[in-house]
């Protein structure tokens, strides 16, 4: 016998995507991509502190409506991000181990995130 | 280590096609991953034209007839046929299942069987499950009885019996463990989902001695924490049981202990 070394099934490019994992990796993504936005927050309060002329510049700046643009994803992060937690909290207190909650919940988490989107980039920024 | 693409030597190719009839409108087509050591050739994808009237209703039916009629090279692990040895376990049309227990879908024309997801392959659909093995021997998958003087047998109350409910059907067919990202990456160190359900099973026995001990080994970065309440174990088990809530279970252990 040749000693071949054995190969490795196929796992991501062929496991079906499932609503369980797929949320879970997008909560990942929309941390990871959280985490990057923290110094916009961060240069926020800066400005605050540096005083009304800086903070107007600032505020003018960021009214200009393809920068408002950015907001909209950094949204739609935040609120999947925070919804997801809540539900993460659920299971971690050990309840809503069924498939049938965590598939509702889910779906829930996904449409309340987005109307949540909607709603403040509607009412807020634009 | 996170390595999301197939290493070259586990590239799929495109493979042959065995039994294709003039008129294949009725015949539903197999797709089967081989690969063979000897050949030293990458893995490829079969294609199988199976008339569905001439074989059983199960996945593992239709495998069975392209032995038989087709390819008497065709490997699989196979024994019970009814979903209780655990030994058919592979991935069909994208999810793990065991192939006794997975009926072909009438209305779709094609089926994908894969082996189990991120594991080393013998050959065809047969993996590789040493290091599963190794991990359930880790835990000490026995009862550990207290000292017992009387001659009597170990009683235990209905109620202690019915926390093994749910825990005791596990057949160790490792669907779970390959259906989790998190084991794919981190195999070698993270326990997965059927090893833990089985640790759990023997946590939550009245009649074992060793709890502490149990719930104190398990308390790892690796061991039980790679579990990240993906979910895919308990959204893939052929037997329906939960071994995500196996887990939360321990991790709860692990805090009030």
């Amino acid at each position: 016998m040749k000693n071949t070394k054995l190969p490795i099934s196929p796992h991501l490019q062929i496991y079906k995507p499932q609503i369980t994992s797929v949320l879970s990796i997008t909560h990942r993504i929309t941390g990871f991509f959280l985490s990057f936005t923290l110094p916009l927050l961060l240069l926020w309060l800066f400005c605050i502190f540096l005083g009304s002329s800086v903070y107007n510049s600032f505020i003018t700046f960021f009214s200009y409506t393809p920068l408002k643009l950015i907001l909209i994803p950094i949204t739609y992060a935040f609120s999947y991000h925070m919804l997801n937690g809540i539900r993460h909290l659920i299971w971690d207190c050990g309840y809503g181990f069924s498939l049938r909650f965590s598939s509702i919940s889910g779906v829930l988490i996904v449409t309340l995130s987005i109307l949540i989107t909607i709603v403040i980039n509607l009412i807020i920024v634009f | 280590m996170v390595e999301f693409s197939l290493p070259r030597n586990s590239k799929i190719v495109e493979g042959k096609t065995y039994g294709k009839s003039k008129n294949s409108n009725n015949q539903k087509i197999i797709e089967i991953y081989r690969w063979e050591r000897d050949s030293g050739k990458q893995p490829r994808i079969d294609k199988f034209y199976i008339d569905p009237d001439t074989c059983g209703p199960m996945t593992l039916d239709a495998l069975m007839h392209i032995k038989n009629e087709l390819d008497p090279s065709l490997t699989f692990r196979r024994s019970c046929r009814e979903g209780i040895c655990g030994s058919c376990s592979m991935n069909i049309d994208g999810t793990n299942n065991l192939a006794c227990l997975k009926p072909l879908e009438k209305n779709t024309k094609k089926v994908k069987i894969y082996p189990l997801p991120h594991m080393k392959v013998i050959k065809d659909l047969v993996p590789d499950l040493k290091e599963f093995y190794e991990q359930y021997k880790s835990i000490k998958p026995w009862l550990r009885p207290k000292p017992n003087n009387s001659k009597r047998e170990m009683i235990q109350s209905q109620e202690d019996r019915k926390k093994l409910d749910g825990l005791y059907e596990c057949v160790l067919c490792a669907c779970c463990s390959t259906s989790c990202p998190s084991y794919w990456w981190n195999g070698d160190k993270f326990l997965g989902p059927a090893i833990l359900l089985q640790a759990y099973r023997f946590i939550v026995d009245s009649r074992d001695k060793d709890r502490k001990e149990r719930i104190e080994m398990l308390n790892d970065a690796f061991k039980l924490y790679r579990c990240h309440t993906i979910m895919n174990c308990t959204k893939t088990c052929p037997k329906g049981l939960n071994p995500a809530k196996a887990i939360a279970s321990i991790k709860k252990l692990q805090i009030s202990s």
